[in-house]
């Protein structure tokens, strides 16, 4: 008989499984539920970007890429970048493209920190840096951002968090799952932490386009000095709805671009081609589907958030991504009590906040990449759930 | 287009509250301008809209492409006013192209569709001709898509 448990890498059999999963688990299990719980674009990847990809297939171009990714498509990242950010990146020593956003940010952790090192990680935030942290030996410190300051992490907060030891600041913003932005005078307060204390930042910027009210996303990489401290993360994803395709990229300082090309040549080899053709294609021609998105989020957005509001529900008005985050504390129900009663009874699905974070507790996601008319519906059902609690 | 007529034309069940979130708009300046749009016609009712197939007594549709003569001082419009009279006739429109008149009729069966067009379209005077397709099935109507293998249930799977 095998002893899998002596098998098995004890530091890998220590993390937790992800908090979110076990709720879909539920969710799965039972019929008619209707969800707000996707972390997903609803749109289908924009036609012309669809045709690309066919027609590169048609031709038989299905070879790898080179170990970055294909040449033409880095050049094109570095020119939104410039076209959109103000940023320059060489596009043979500063970009690299990887499978999503999420193997960027693991071949990007993985670079720099071993053990002894801490990882700053604001929380509530998506879950994967913490794992990753702790595969990697490194210790995460978690800073809990508050809903008084619309879970923008604060210099002091930042500041009370440092120690000897602390090496990477994770910047995970726009915020899944609060939809807290950072604006440009609260990265450079940081920025100016960052730079006393001599640490490094991974930005996840995977929904900088998708940022809500007149101003734009700000990269943490355009702060004064903050470029040569920074690694950003971005991808296809969320801005053109590309998430089966599996492509993302990293941008940074040539060294540790270098080190993250070696992690990802060994482990991965190359991105997918296909994607890569449609990628460059959403580049090149894909703004104005950007914005046409954009405004339908943004009318989705108003509704999901003025409703919770007229519930009587507080929700600090998210300024990015997909998410809302009411607080549900005035229920005197847990997060997981409010979710679980909400699906059993009006079978709504919503993540609980604490999935993101202890600090989440007292908060529901609800992610609204859904069409009015669901929304519309699944807003009523909890507006019925909450009077029901009320009435109890 | 104008966004509130987007909305309404999609769902024509939206509440002027919900209107007016979505739309970051006061209540009562879209209330008044949905009242107008039905004053002057702009919006010209609110139906359901029904997949007749899944109903048990189902209707079958044709699309009938007529040529006409148009006449002399009327053109289009007179043969078009007998051609709409019929209760049977859901839709009617004036076409460019190689022909002039495309109708939409519905009855219970092929047969009584063919039936009427044989007996009361194609022997109106002025018609010239008449060609009859039937629909078979219906994918999209209304921008509401009905095909259902592959539309109603969200495909998105439960990642992270
Ligand atoms: C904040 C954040 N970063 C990264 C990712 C990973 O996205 P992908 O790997 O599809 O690029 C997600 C996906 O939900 C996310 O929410």
């Amino acid at each position: 008989m095998v002893d899998y448990d002596k098998m098995l890498n004890s530091r890998i059999k220590k993390v937790k499984p992800s908090g979110i999963r076990r709720f879909f688990d539920i969710a799965n299990e039972m019929e008619h539920v209707i969800s707000l719980s996707i972390g997903e674009p609803d749109f289908k990847t924009p036609w012309h970007v669809r045709e690309e990809g066919i027609k590169t297939l048609e031709k038989g171009k299905t070879w790898y890429s080179p170990n970055r990714g294909f040449a033409k498509l880095r050049n094109e990242i570095s020119s939104y970048y410039r076209r959109r950010f103000s940023l320059e990146y060489d596009p043979d020593s500063e970009v690299l493209v990887t499978v999503g956003g999420s193997e960027a940010i693991d071949v990007c952790i993985r670079c720099l920190v071993e053990e002894g090192d801490e990882v700053l990680i604001p929380q509530p935030c998506f879950v994967c840096y913490e794992p990753i942290t702790e595969m990697a030996g490194a210790t995460p410190v978690i800073i809990e951002t508050k809903a008084e300051n619309d879970f923008r992490l604060t210099p002091e907060e930042l500041e009370s968090h440092i120690t000897p030891k602390s090496k990477l600041l994770i910047l995970p913003f726009p915020n899944n799952p609060t939809g807290a932005v950072m604006r440009r005078s609260d990265l450079e307060a940081i920025a100016r932490i960052v730079e006393k204390y001599d640490l490094f930042v991974l930005s996840d910027e995977i929904y900088g386009e998708l940022t809500y009210g007149g101003e734009r996303h700000v990269s943490f990489a355009e702060i004064d000095g903050m470029k040569e401290r920074t690694a950003v993360i971005n991808g296809f994803s969320k801005s053109y709805a590309m998430t089966g395709w599996r492509l993302g990229y990293a941008l940074g300082p040539a060294p540790v671009i270098d080190q993250m090309t070696k992690l990802h040549q060994f482990a991965i080899m190359s991105a997918p081609t296909t994607a890569q053709y449609a990628a460059i294609e959403a580049l090149k021609n894909g703004d104005s589907d950007i914005e046409s998105m954009k405004k339908q989020y943004d009318m989705r957005r108003r509704l999901v958030v003025g409703s919770f509001q007229k519930m009587g529900l507080s929700c600090f008005e998210p300024n990015g991504a997909f998410y809302c985050f009411p607080c549900i504390k005035s229920t005197g129900l847990t997060s997981e009590q409010f979710c679980l009663g909400l699906i059993n009874s009006k079978h709504v699905a919503v993540v609980p906040g604490n999935a993101f974070g202890e600090c989440g507790e007292g908060y529901i996601r609800v992610s609204y990449s859904y069409s009015l008319d669901h929304l519309g519906e699944a807003l009523n059902r909890i507006e019925e759930y909450l009077s029901e609690i009320k009435n109890r | 287009m104008d966004e509130l007529l987007k909305l309404l034309s999609g769902n024509s069940k939206f509440t002027s509250d919900e209107l007016s979130m979505i739309l970051d708009e006061p209540k009562d300046y879209l209330e008044k301008q949905i009242r107008e749009y039905e004053n002057t016609g702009v919006i010209k009712g609110y139906q359901a809209i029904v997949d007749w197939d899944k109903v048990p007594d189902a209707k079958v549709t044709a699309m009938i492409e007529i040529k006409v003569t148009p006449q002399k001082d009327t053109g289009f419009n007179s043969v078009a006013a007998q051609i709409m009279s019929f209760d049977e006739v859901e839709s009617l429109y004036l076409m460019a192209g190689s022909y002039d008149f495309a109708v939409y009729v519905t009855g219970k069966t092929m047969q009584e569709v063919a039936m009427f067009v044989s007996r009361r379209l194609s022997t109106l005077e002025s018609v010239l001709s008449t060609s009859t397709h039937f629909l078979l099935k219906k994918y999209k109507e209304s921008g509401i898509d009905f095909y259902e293998d592959d539309s109603e249930e969200d495909k998105r799977s439960l990642v992270l």
